[in-house]
């Protein structure tokens, strides 16, 4: 019985790839309208409810896809739980009630595929570090290097969260040391930190940067010491509607799905 | 009033049974037994799970661990810390609700305790709006004395304090409340001063109420999680406190944290020990 609803699923997740990316070759916004009108017999098998334990990173990009996604399958529903990869990954495998899992790092979904809750992750976007300080950068941030000073109050994200495990790739590649006055729990509130003006500066994302619009200001770190993390995403083998945890994977792969985050500031993995 | 119409009903002679035997209100009607043992279970199920997963052989080596010592001193001192300063203005404060009389009173007394009821997280997001950098009051701790309270451990005190100190005003307003003003009186009577009368009467008074009330808000301090990783961040060996230190250590080392976990269970068994002995003479006082 559950080969057969994965091997429907698989069906299903291909016929919606293929719409979409048919669709996405025209114009922007009625891309989902042929994908549904084409492949109806089986977009409309997808009904139900699916949960979807997304990086903290991904907050704003995956709630428009889910949007999207709600859309063009009438009747499904998408709730998200947004947190540190590391934190999803150890409820996911305590049994915590996900359908699609998408990390913020490889490791934290390596962590959930041997744990035998996941198979065959794919890649489906790159992310890198950017320094951000309050909009009015009281500690006169230039470059990464300044986050070393001891006068700068620095925020990072805990050393096991994929924010913390990149920062820490970064100060290595630039041979810094820096002694941060807090290690918070997830970017968005290395982020909030900084929006506030807590903190002289944080590292985050760019899609943070990004994302935060005038709360922040970024300061790009140079190419040569910044570090990236891949994310990957994929349905976790003991989700009740495993059809509609494809198709939602299978959407975020999309083209569709894949021109939302290039928006947002992902890389293409 | 069913059981007592119900027992009217009987013959003169059960009744005079049940009576010896201490009336129907010792045994307990099994639609009472059976939820209250499934409410049993739900509050001592998960004590157990937390005592049969532990990892009893490195129990030594994970809480002699640099990370677990500091994060238990530092909860140990900003505890106390919080305790002996809601002692000191918490006290008085409650002496001014139970025994002040002023326009305003009713609405002072629910403003000092809605910490007691909101959510600790609300009351570290208040505490950075107010303390923070950029907060209203921070600001000028900033900018005339260079003084940044967030991520230090005098942060981990004040969000201490803010969420424990209520625990310690209520229960000693509590006592204040129902003391016999009788003793004051006459201390008052025979010429002491209204603060003499405050130090030599009414603090050996309720002695064991403030007791009381200093144990629980160094219990509720112990465990403050929410206000802290809020307005003080968490850093180990700074502001990492022991409950910061229990969630973060399920992510990497589950047997640390079932051990972190052991020692606060231990240390809540201690308080309720003593609380509940304080309790006792409490109520055998007056």
């Amino acid at each position: 019985m559950r080969r057969l609803t994965v091997v429907a699923a698989g069906v299903v997740a291909c016929a919606l790839a293929g719409c979409s990316s048919s669709g996405s070759s025209g114009s922007g916004s009625p891309t989902t309208a042929p994908a549904s009108a084409s492949s109806s017999p089986s977009a409309s098998a997808l009904s139900g409810s699916i949960t979807v334990f997304a990086a903290s990173s991904l907050t704003g990009s995956f709630t428009k896809l889910g949007t999207q996604f709600e859309a063009a399958h009438p009747g499904v529903k998408v709730t998200f739980s947004f947190g540190a990869s590391s934190t999803l990954a150890t409820q996911i495998i305590a049994g915590a009630p996900a359908d699609v899992f998408a990390s913020a790092s490889t490791k934290n979904m390596q962590q959930i595929v041997t744990a035998g809750d996941a198979s065959s992750p794919s890649d489906f976007a790159k992310n890198v570090m950017e320094v951000a300080v309050p909009p009015s950068n009281p500690a006169k941030i230039t470059s990464v290097t300044d986050l070393a000073k001891s006068s700068v109050k620095v925020a990072l994200c805990q050393p096991l969260v994929p924010c913390g495990v990149t920062a820490a790739k970064v100060f290595a590649s630039a041979k810094i040391t820096v002694k941060p006055v807090t290690l918070e729990p997830d970017v968005k509130s290395v982020l909030a930190k900084v929006e506030l003006g807590d903190v002289d500066a944080g590292v985050v994302y760019v899609t943070d940067v990004l994302a935060a619009g005038s709360k922040v200001k970024g300061v790009v770190i140079p190419a040569t010491v910044d570090a990236s993390t891949t994310y990957p995403i994929a349905a976790v083998s003991k989700s009740s509607n495993a059809a509609t945890a494809q198709a939602f994977v299978a959407y975020v792969l999309s083209p569709t799905g894949q021109s939302v985050l290039t928006a947002a500031g992902f890389e293409q993995p | 009033m069913i059981t007592l119409s119900r027992s009217s009903g009987l013959t003169a002679r059960e009744r005079a049974r049940r009576a010896a035997r201490g009336g129907a209100s010792r045994s307990v009607p099994a639609p009472l037994l059976a939820p209250a043992l499934v409410a049993v279970a739900f509050l001592v199920l998960p004590l157990a799970g937390l005592i049969i997963r532990a990892p009893w052989g490195r129990l030594g080596s994970v809480l002699s661990g640099s990370d677990a010592t500091q994060a238990l001193q530092l909860s140990l001192w900003t505890a106390s810390v919080a305790t002996m300063i809601s002692l000191i203005i918490g006290v008085p404060l409650a002496w001014l609700l139970a025994r002040g009389s002023f326009p305003g009173q009713r609405l002072l007394r629910a403003l000092v305790t809605l910490p007691l009821v909101l959510p600790p997280v609300v009351g570290g997001v208040a505490l950075l709006l107010a303390f923070g950098r950029t907060g209203f009051l921070g600001r000028y701790l900033d900018s005339w004395f260079g003084l940044t309270i967030p991520f230090t451990p005098v942060a981990v005190v004040m969000a201490e304090t803010f969420v424990a100190m209520p625990f310690l005003i209520i229960t000693v307003e509590g006592a204040l409340r129902s003391a016999d003003q009788g003793f004051e009186e006459a201390a008052a009577t025979l010429g002491a001063t209204r603060m003499t009368v405050f130090r030599r009467v009414t603090v050996p008074l309720i002695a064991p109420s403030l007791g009381a009330g200093a144990v629980l808000c160094w219990a509720r301090a112990l465990g403050e999680f929410g206000a802290t990783i809020t307005f003080a961040g968490s850093f180990p060996g700074r502001t990492e406190t022991m409950p910061i230190a229990v969630y973060y250590a399920l992510e990497n080392d589950p047997d640390a944290a079932i051990a972190l976990s052991l020692v606060l269970l231990l240390v809540s068994v201690v308080v309720l020990v003593s609380l509940r002995d304080r309790w006792l003479r409490g109520g055998s006082a007056p």
